[in-house]
């Protein structure tokens, strides 16, 4: 196992950027989805039925592991990253929504009926009086599932879904034990860096 | 009584069945000045302001409101109404991680395309109303500032410009002062006042403090069990009908 080998740095290097790659992405659209479903789901702004299927969303979105949203989206739409993406995606959606509907439904009622009373549209209220009370923590969430995201990504290869999964286990399977090594390693450094990136992220906007 | 600028008729609320906190109660603004409403707790004074702009919804009667019954409003129509009735609150109600500008430009919210307000993108003149209101409230300088960073007096300051920047034809008031000091009190009420004169809105405000009730108020009305069992100047307020409104007298000496 050791020294790791790196002489196929030019595929690990290859495959890391694809996981990021898929990390990224289904962080924005994971990001981008949750959001409303998250306020949807909040059952002090909602009506009931509103809330209650927003929420089935949500615990259908978290009723797997990604890995089998992975294999379920690998059989669905075929190998490639496309598959991990929407695998993380999902993984996304559930993770955000349900923790940004919990912080919605624990906001001050008193800020938003201050809003209210000023004869603002719905949309009004959500932009000026949900929003500002909530929008570090919903930041908070994003960071944290981003983070999530890059360690899941480098996972779902291995269901053949795309990222740096895939040559692990190829490695795994060929006792190429320094292969390995080196692949694990230069895994740590890349989930190190998107902490480090999340880290930042979260001192910008205060969360 | 010229045109009354709001007109209570035969007013009820009941949170719960049968259990009624206003009772078929009437009630008329003048266009113009402070009228106080004095009861204890639980006479269902705060249940009144909030029935009028619907913060709660009352059970029966009627609210005329620029020609129109703001009981059956819904919607559009009702948010419509809401942005001509200015309303203060007693904890403020102010956006905490806003800051002043933005908290008063919500008085605005109505007026302005949901985008345009995400992107904070309000009219030229509804900014320089803001400047102008926030000097007259005595906070220029402060409109960078958030709003969780004031102190009560700057905080109920603000909720007096955002309430002002709705332009209303009502200014509603729900225990203003109570969470302040009274030396904070009288400023806030003595603004409240003479901003209302100066911008010619009627107000209406509660109050448990009968002192500067009597000090403020052009007329008192006293609210006891959800009636109104006074209704007169403040000089005409005895210790005789304080004792019929609040029950008892020893509290008084």
């Amino acid at each position: 196992m050791l020294p790791p080998n790196f002489e196929h740095w030019d595929a690990i290097l290859k495959g890391l950027k694809e996981s990021l790659e898929i990390a990224v992405l289904a962080s924005f659209f994971g990001i981008l989805i949750a959001l409303p479903v998250g306020l949807l789901a909040a059952r002090n702004l909602m009506p009931a039925w509103v809330s209650w299927s927003a929420r089935a969303l949500i615990a259908a979105a978290r009723a797997f592991h990604p890995v089998i949203v992975a294999i379920l989206f690998v059989k669905a739409i075929g190998f490639g990253a496309i598959a991990g993406i929407m695998a993380l995606v999902v993984a996304s959606v559930g993770f955000i929504g349900k923790l940004f509907a919990e912080a919605v439904e624990e906001i001050s009622l008193k800020q938003l009926e201050g809003v209210r009373a000023t004869g603002a549209s719905f949309a009004g209220v959500i932009a000026f009086g949900v929003l500002p009370q909530v929008l570090p923590r919903f930041i908070g969430f994003s960071t944290y599932q981003f983070d999530s995201n890059v360690r899941n990504s480098t996972m779902v290869g291995v269901v053949g879904a795309g990222g740096i999964g895939a040559p692990l286990f190829v490695a795994f399977q060929r006792f190429e034990y320094d292969v390995v090594c080196a692949i694990i390693l230069a895994i740590i450094a890349v989930v190190f860096l998107a902490e480090v990136i999340s880290a930042r992220v979260q001192r910008i906007f205060g969360a | 009584m010229a045109q009354a600028a709001l007109a209570i008729r035969n007013l009820s609320k009941a949170y719960a069945p049968g259990q009624f906190v206003l009772r078929d109660l009437s009630l008329e603004v003048a266009p113009r000045g402070v009228t106080a409403i004095i009861g204890p707790s639980g006479s269902g004074k705060s249940t009144l302001i909030r029935c009028i702009n619907r913060l709660v919804e009352p059970t029966a009667g009627a609210i005329l409101f620029e020609g129109r019954d703001l009981t059956r409003l819904k919607g559009a129509e009702l948010r419509r109404a809401r942005a001509r009735i200015g309303m203060v609150f007693q904890e403020y109600n102010l956006v905490e991680r806003l800051t002043v500008m933005e908290n008063v430009l919500t008085g605005r919210l109505a007026y302005v395309s949901p985008l345009k307000a995400w992107l904070r993108r309000f009219p030229p003149e509804d900014i320089e109303r803001a400047f102008r209101l926030l000097d007259e409230v005595g906070l220029s300088g402060y409109e960078r500032q958030r709003a969780d960073s004031l102190s009560g007096g700057q905080r109920q300051r603000v909720g007096i410009a955002r309430a002002i920047m709705q332009q209303p034809r009502l200014l509603l008031a729900d225990e203003p002062t109570s969470s302040l000091d009274p030396k904070t009190s009288v400023e806030i009420m003595t603004l409240l006042r003479d901003l209302a004169a100066g911008h010619a809105i009627p107000v209406l405000v509660n109050m448990h403090d009968v002192e500067l009730a009597r000090r403020f108020a052009d007329r008192i009305v006293g609210l006891a069990g959800g009636a109104i069992v006074f209704d007169g100047p403040p000089h005409a307020l005895s210790d005789a009908r304080l004792a019929g409104i609040y029950g008892g007298e020893s509290w008084l000496h």
